[in-house]
């Protein structure tokens, strides 16, 4: 991978000329329809009892036909536009491109309604759910965006909401439980195993057998059992979508050299990697360096599907543990996996350490308070951009996830 | 190819049709390996006294399909070290009455699918084998999936349990049936294993449905609680798998005789039963 290809400036301009050359790679194989098993390479599946097995099915058979159903889509659309604020912006980041002699744009998802790109895929499930007949949403939550976002979609469009939380998180992340419960929905603290997401996420599934016809599961990110991964990725590609348009008109080149995203469940870097994928850019994934199944993980089954999983050597899963709750998942979706092993994009990690300064540094040069999860991608750029591994001038695309107001009590701590 | 199929009945499903042959109904109790120190001394007291089969739970840190009791018992297992290795060590070991292996009752091994293939699909099923185990069922790896642990259980020569839930499809009940070996396993309800006051009134309907498909042994497994649910659900049932009612009384403290005497009661009221109106 040549993250230097094209010429670029000595001086890194914020705003190239716009272009016409977006630089095609002949490959559009991948990050399509993974077909009726759900198949990334080799990874994926569904991985559930057969109890749940008429539930996949008819979740896939309606999603479907939804995709291909042009009402749906542009509800969708309108939908994003005018409650969730589509399309977010993209920021030429000035002062910190001259700082770290790079081209540093942001894909705003910050700027979303409810301050992260979980609304996307919450949205388009809320809208399959109704239209599925379901009255009521279950939700796993860690950190408590997924889990406000799907409060959030429920009281628009009036579905009861039930949010499984590990009881560890309920307590780290008690504004969320506020915020969800304040929007109507009812939070279910999970007390088994770790009492954190991997649990939540258990419980959830567990949940789901019981009520499968009354109830809709309102996956979080590119997970779970087909047709999960396969769905979250499309609802999040828009994401990806609009920053392809975006960059066109504003880099001369018409795509970045490097797109870089957070990766926990890696709903964010699946929206913006499809965007990409057909391009020669370079293209990143940053775990958690406490949490980074594509980095420690092993092939592994967990929630339904087959992925990089962080478990011992007798097949037990270890729990994540890194500064930021919504990157404290011990898998990774699979499609991220297949193109980890394809090698079309690299994954790599950044320490808490990191991220606050990525944190702090974003803060004071642009004004802009990034989610802990968001600061990820960013700590590796700064590192990348401090080491060569990016090329001076280089021109790279981050998408800032969500926006940090959520963490601001556990940075004055971690800060103090 | 190196799979052949299962020619003659194993180990489970001789056991079972013996029964079966007799007028009566089975009892597989479960009891997840590693509990307690002394969690080989449960399988034997099941052994004798009256189990037509054991299921042994191995441990799983994430297990999607079970209620609070089971999920306890493997966490109180994995809190106290167990490892695969070991567990199948000590069913294994030999020595006269003193291993769950040599008492003559098949043993089946109850995991999950990761547990599976972080060992290797083949490499696992051939330590079941020589552990002594017979019969294996993994609850989260469903038809569509079922492939690579079909081939590599039938070359141990393991008998792989399918289950079949209330909203299974018929299509799927009739190929689940065709591939399943020992029994096939019919889950009382929509949920997950647990104590339950009442017995689904989808017992009735799941098991006729499998009925269609295969003369195989079909048993009823979650939620079974009490000696009268055991009975009740055998009227259509071969019998049942009672699981959460024994690992709760062990995770209360119940000993290996305390548990004896709980099997025992099973086995007398399917016992006490008088079938031949049945069915
Ligand atoms: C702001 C933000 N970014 C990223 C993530 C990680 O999720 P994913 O990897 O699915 O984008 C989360 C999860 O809670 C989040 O809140």
């Amino acid at each position: 991978m040549n993250s230097s290809s094209g010429p670029s400036p000595a001086v890194p301009a914020p705003i190239e000329q716009p272009g016409t050359s977006t630089l095609l790679t002949a490959d559009r194989s991948v990050m399509t329809d993974p077909g009726a098993l759900g198949r990334f390479g080799g990874f994926g599946g569904r991985y559930v009892p057969e109890a749940l097995i008429p539930a996949c099915e008819e979740l896939e058979a309606a999603y479907r036909e939804a995709r291909a159903d042009p009402s749906f889509q542009s509800e969708l659309t309108q939908t994003l536009q005018v409650y969730a604020g589509r399309p977010t912006p993209v920021t030429p980041a000035a002062r910190l491109s001259q700082e770290l002699g790079i081209n540093l744009l942001l894909k705003r998802e910050d700027l979303a309604h409810t301050g992260s790109h979980k609304i996307n895929n919450v949205i388009g499930q809320a809208l399959l759910a109704r239209r599925m007949g379901k009255q009521r949403l279950l939700a796993e939550t860690g950190a408590g965006q997924h889990g406000v976002a799907t409060a959030t979609a429920g009281a628009l469009l009036g579905l009861d909401v039930t949010v499984y939380m590990g009881e560890v998180d309920t307590q780290r992340q008690q504004l969320n439980v506020f915020r969800m419960e304040l929007l109507g929905a009812t939070v279910v603290p999970v007390t088994s195993g770790s009492r954190t997401l991997k649990d939540a996420c258990s419980e959830a599934l567990r949940q789901w057998v019981s009520q499968v016809d009354e109830a809709y599961y309102c996956l979080g990110s590119v997970m779970g059992p087909h047709p999960y991964p396969w769905m979250v990725r499309e609802f999040q590609s828009v994401i990806g979508s609009e920053a392809r348009g975006q960059c066109a008109g504003l880099l001369r080149r018409g795509v970045p050299d490097v797109v870089v995203a957070c990766v926990g469940g890696g709903s964010n870097a699946a929206g913006t990697f499809a965007g990409f994928v057909d391009t020669s850019a370079r293209m990143v994934g940053v775990e958690a360096a406490g949490g980074a199944a594509m980095t420690d993980g092993s092939p592994g089954i967990l929630h339904g599907f087959y992925s990089q999983v962080l478990q011992d050597d007798d097949g037990q899963v270890r729990e994540a543990h890194s500064i930021s709750a919504g990157l404290d998942y011990p898998g990774v979706g699979p499609e991220h996996a297949s193109l980890g092993s394809s090698g079309r994009v690299e994954y790599t990690t950044a320490t808490d350490e990191q991220v606050l300064e990525a944190v702090v540094l974003l803060a004071r040069s642009e004004g802009i308070l990034a989610a802990l999860e968001s600061a990820h991608a960013l700590a590796w750029i700064i590192q990348a951009a401090r080491s060569g591994d990016l090329a001076a001038g280089s021109t790279v695309l981050m998408t800032l996830s969500g926006r940090g107001d959520k963490d601001a009590s556990q940075l004055m701590g971690l800060l103090a | 190819m190196t799979s052949p199929v299962l020619s003659a009945p194993g180990a489970v499903q001789q056991s079972l049709l013996r029964r079966r042959a007799a007028g009566g109904k089975s009892l597989v109790p479960f009891v997840t390996a590693g509990i307690t120190p002394d969690w080989t001394a449960y399988v034997r007291a099941c052994a004798e006294h009256g189990a037509d089969a054991i299921e042994i739970g191995l441990p799983f840190s994430d297990p999607m399909l079970d209620g609070p009791v089971i999920q306890a018992a493997s966490g109180q297992a994995l809190a106290r070290g167990a490892r695969i290795a070991d567990l199948l060590e000590e069913i294994g070991a030999s020595g006269p009455g003193a291993a769950p292996g040599s008492t003559g009752v098949p043993l089946i091994v109850m995991t999950y699918s990761n547990i599976v293939r972080r060992h290797g699909d083949e490499a696992f099923c051939h330590a079941l084998a020589a552990a002594g185990i017979g019969g294996l069922i993994v609850p989260d790896t469903p038809l569509d999936e079922i492939e690579p642990l079909l081939a590599a259980s039938r070359a141990a020569g393991l008998e792989l349990i399918l289950l079949v839930a209330p909203s299974t499809k018929p299509h799927r009940v009739s190929r689940i049936a065709e591939l399943s070996s020992g029994f096939v396993y019919a889950v009382s309800n929509m949920g997950v294993t647990g104590v339950r006051d009442a017995v689904s009134d989808t017992v009735q309907r799941t098991v006729d449905g499998v009925r269609q498909h295969t003369s195989l042994p079909v048993l009823v497994g979650f939620g079974i609680s009490s000696p009268a649910q055991a009975v009740e659900v055998s009227r259509h049932a071969d019998g049942v798998v009672v699981a959460s009612a024994l690992m709760r009384d062990v995770l209360a403290g119940a000993s290996p005789a305390d548990l004896a005497a709980t099997v025992s009661s099973f086995r007398t009221a399917l016992d006490g039963t008088d079938w031949s109106a049945a069915r």
